[in-house]
Order: C-alpha cells, then structure tokens, then sequence
C-alpha cells in the first residue's frame, strides 16, 4: 500500500506496523518513491542504499513482531557518521570515495534499535556552515521554496524527513546545525548537553563542541531518537555517566509552574521584523498555557560570537590536520573554501605569538558564557529565544561575506559554548515559510525540555511541506 | 577599532604551517576574508578576563582513565586499515620519498 511518509511520524509507522496496517517494506519503498522524485532536485541524499539491500532488510523485519524501538523505520545518517562499507564523505570532496570500515556508536545503537539506514545525507562540508551551501557537491534546497536555503550545517538530513525520504534524521550541531535546519524546515530538533550521545565514529568538526541529535516531525519522536541513542560509551571518554532518562514516558507529566526566561540581549536590532511579531505570539501562547515569563540577562551574548570563532576554529584546523592523504581520502588540495578559511583562522589563533591574545583569551570568555547561563538558570526554568534573526534565507544571499554568515547563529552558538541542550520546536510559519523556537535548559535537563516542547507542539498542527507538492 | 589587514606575506605563512597550498585568487580573496574575520572575533580583547579560569572540559569531567587492555572488538585487521589507501606496498601505506638519494 501507498503510505504518506511526509506527514507520518515514528510513532504512528509502529502502531501501524504492529497493527499489520502496512509493513517495513510498505515503508521503505514510500521513502524511495520520495527519493526518486526529489532527490536530483533538492540534494538531498548523497547515497542511497541499494534498493535490493533495503528491501531484503524491511523484509527480515516483517517477519518479526516489530518489538524492537525503532522496528523498520527508515533513517537517513548525516554524511559526518562513519558506516561501514557505505561510502561517508562528509560532505567533502577529500572523502569522495571513502568507505568507512566500522559503525559509530550511534550507528550500531540505531541498528540494534532495528532501524534501516536508507541513506547519506547532502551537508555543509565536515560541518562548517549554516545554510547547507558549503556541501562539495550541489546545495540542497528548502522544501518550502527551493530558491531558499534549508538551515546547515545538517541540510539533508532536515530535508529528507520534510520531504518524506526517511522517518528521522541523525545530525550534529556545533554551534546550530540540528536546530537551524530544523527551524528552516518547520521539525523538531536537539541539540543535547555536551558528552549526552557518544561521538565515536563521527568525524571531528570542534571536538569539544560537538554534539549528536536528532531531526524528527515530533517532540515524541525526538525524544524517542534520544532514548535510543544517549549514554555513556567507553569508546568517547567525555561521554557522561549521568542516567538517561525514560524521555518518553516523562512526555505526557505536564510541567507544572514553569518559569520561562526572556533574555533581553537577544532582542536585538538585526531581527527581521516577521520574525520579531511570530515571538511575541508564542510568548502569548505560552502564556495561556500557564507559563510564568521572566526576563533574564546573559551579557556576554555578544561576545560569545566572537569566541565561538576563535575556539571553534581552532579545534577545527587541529581536527583537518589528519587528512593527510596518506591513509585515506584525497589530498588537502581538495577541501573546499569554508574548510581552507576556517584552518587559516585556526592555525592563525594557534600560531606563536598569537595563542594569549586569542585562543587563552576565548577559553576565558568561555567560561563568562557559561556562568550567563548558570546565573540565569537560578531564576527560570527554560529559557526560550527565537531559533533564527532571520527567515530562511535566498540561496547565494549571504555566500560571499563570511562575517554575515556567521551571525546566523547569533541565538544559538552561546548554547554550543555552555554546554547546555536546546530544543527547537516549530512555531508556525511567516509570508509562507517556517519559524522555529528553542527552549534551552540547564545542562542534563532534556527531559523538560521535551516535556515543554510537547505542551508548546500542540498548539501547533503538524504541517507537512506543500510547495514541492504543486 | 583598528582595521586588522593580513599581508600575502602573512596568508604565505599561515597556509604553510597548515599544509595548505593557495592558489593566487585564493589568496587575495583569504586575506581580505580572514583579516574581516580577524576584526570580528578581535572584540574578544576588550572583555575583562582577570581572575577568571579558563574553560576547555564544558560539563567538568577530570582525568577520565581506562585499564591499559587490548580491545580487540575494535581492532582493525591490516587489510582493513589499508582498505582506503590510495597507495600501498607490500602491506604498508605507501607515499611519497621526502628524502634525496
């Protein structure tokens, strides 16, 4: 039977697989289907696995009970997430022909979890960018107008789930890359607490940085991804001993008198106007939802821009320094441009002379970002601040200024430096196209974060992407 | 604050310390580029930083230790280390002589 992926969550493909309604392979050539249609259009995938492949697997599940978590649900992996014998390239043209030759441990998780991985998806190349533009290969398109970018640096993976290519996307986010793409495409996505999700097998953008999370329809589905996926992993020493949380039992225990903090440095002048009025409605809406709203301050907002491109890259001209040649992949003749500009700003703040005045001085002013968000966190709960300035913006728009690029990330780089989880939740749409929202906690707090963001989702239909449809 | 500018001396330098060979666009495009870059994340020398620790490990883990074992169940077999090479020899990756005769 024909099944409309695009609007169908995880949740519902398993009721409907174990109520024998449809079946794995019902669901995993719904998602072909998609791929075949839009694929050459939108960039999505990198690689598809093999058609054969995917159906002898879909079918080794249909025999069963479906009682695994993740029975049959098709999955598409980050092109950061190293497969084995499934080509990862990173986005990048240095790993155009490089065959992983083992599973991250996300990978193995989501494999034992009994879901099919369908695909590698399109990215911003090893992770620097915001727009899904700095891919080697052909920029991935926004599903709701393709003549505008889908949010990076997790573009495929957002827009593979929009448009019905798999249930679920794997990503990592750096300083916004599961959140943007998830604002951009109207999903849900979580950026967890640093060391929340292993990072063994995902090739290094900033290491200490870094996080795995997930791009879904749903909060529930979220954190369903989330349940599966966290925990200590003896493989990635900064993975946590902190207990992973039943996330989706705790869904429906409806927080009670939930503080919500406003920082008052994010209403800044540069906000688009759209963007701007659709927050004040959701502070409206959160508010009759039995919220209490609460300004709060982080001050060193502004300067966490700064320090976030003085670490990050950094970490990252540390992290490039392996591609050699010598073992695997192609020369550094073939990094893209974003990659030779980040490992010049890098090896320049790490350089003689230089180190003090930038890398020391960031690592200080790390810490500053940190205690904002403790010291705000001692009043409220959440705190709750627009996902993006900006609408999605014109594909090419901002290409050739790299500063004005970076400050995409103005709300959501402060949240990387900290440490802390942030949840972006859709919150409608603006002249056509989607607006997203993130609700940031304290560190090791994902379970109120999703139960929040479940309150606030239903308020919101689920609106599956129409434009590509006409 | 004062305009950083990076001269094609500097841009030489750097790309060389991080094995990276520019052609000549890239350099007048970079040091245009990285000196606007430089002048962005500069402001982070105005901020008061005395007296405050540095942070490099965000959720505090210290000295995270493991038994000196082999683990074996994540080990690779040589054809499989080699399996993405773009040259070897005999076994061995295989590269360039850095050394003259």
């Amino acid at each position: 039977m024909t099944i409309d992926i695009k609007s169908l969550t995880i949740i519902q493909a398993l009721e409907g697989m174990r109520n024998k309604k449809f079946t794995a392979v019902d669901l995993v050539q719904g998602c072909l289907a998609n791929i075949n249609k839009y694929n050459d259009d939108y960039h999505v995938l990198l690689t598809v696995v093999d058609e054969a492949v995917l159906l002898t697997k879909a079918k080794e599940i249909d025999k069963t009970d479906y009682s695994l978590p993740l029975s049959g649900i098709p999955i598409v992996l980050k092109d950061l997430f190293s497969t084995d014998g499934l080509r990862t390239t990173a986005g990048s043209k240095v790993l155009e022909n490089y065959t992983p030759v083992y599973d991250a441990t996300v990978v193995t998780k989501l494999k034992a979890a009994g879901a099919i991985i369908i695909g590698k998806a399109n990215q911003d190349a090893w992770g620097h960018g915001s727009s899904g533009e700095n891919t080697d290969y052909k920029p991935t398109k926004n599903p709701f107008d393709p003549s505008r970018v889908p949010g990076g640096s997790s573009s495929g993976s957002a827009v593979a789930v929009s448009l019905g290519m798999a249930l679920a996307g794997t990503g990592t986010d750096t300083g916004s890359s599961v959140r943007l793409p998830a604002a951009f495409c109207n999903l849900v996505g979580l950026k967890p607490t640093y060391g929340r999700v292993s990072r063994y097998g995902i090739i290094a953008m900033a290491s200490s940085f870094d996080t795995i999370g997930h791009i879904t329809k749903t909060v529930s589905d979220n954190a369903l991804m989330l349940e599966i996926t966290a925990g200590k992993d003896p493989y990635d020493a900064t993975t946590s001993h902190c207990p992973v949380a039943k996330y989706t039992q705790l869904l429906s225990s409806t927080p009670k008198s939930i503080t919500v903090g406003i920082p008052k440095e994010y209403m800044i002048e540069g906000i688009d106007k759209k963007i701007q009025k659709s927050f004040e409605e959701t502070l409206s809406t959160l508010t009759k939802l039995g919220f209490q709203m609460k300004e709060v301050s982080l001050p060193h907002t502004n300067d966490a821009m700064a320090c976030y491109y003085i670490l990050v890259p950094s970490e990252v001209s540390s992290n490039l320094a392996r591609y050699d040649g010598v073992r695997y992949g192609n020369s550094r003749q073939s990094f893209g441009s974003e990659a030779k500009r980040r490992i010049m700003t890098g090896t320049y703040a790490l350089s003689a002379g230089y180190y003090d005045a930038f890398y020391q001085t960031a690592t200080k002013v790390r810490s500053l970002v940190k205690q904002d968000f403790e010291n705000a966190f001692r009043n409220v709960d959440v705190i709750v601040a627009p996902s993006s300035p900006s609408l999605p913006f014109k594909i090419g728009e901002k290409a050739d200024d790299p500063v004005k690029m970076y400050l995409s990330d103005v709300f959501m780089c402060p949240v990387n430096i900290a440490g802390v989880p942030s949840l972006n939740v859709p919150a409608g749409f603006v002249v056509g196209l989607p607006v997203g929202i993130q609700f940031i906690g304290p560190q090791w707090s994902e379970e109120k974060l999703f139960a929040i963001g479940a309150v606030y989702e239903h308020t919101n239909k689920i609106r599956p992407v129409s434009q590509s449809d006409q | 604050m004062k305009q950083s500018s990076l001269t094609s001396n500097d841009i030489d330098h750097i790309s060389t310390l991080a094995h990276l060979f520019l052609t000549d666009d890239e350099k007048s495009l970079f040091a245009i580029q990285l000196s606007a870059i430089l002048d962005f994340i500069s402001k982070l020398q105005k901020v008061s930083t005395t007296n405050i620790e540095p942070t490099s490990q965000i959720t505090g883990l210290q000295n995270v230790f493991r038994e000196d074992e082999i683990d074996t169940s994540r080990m690779l077999s040589q054809k499989q280390a080699l399996a993405n090479a773009p040259a070897t020899y005999k076994g061995y990756f295989q590269v360039k002589a850095i050394f003259g005769e």
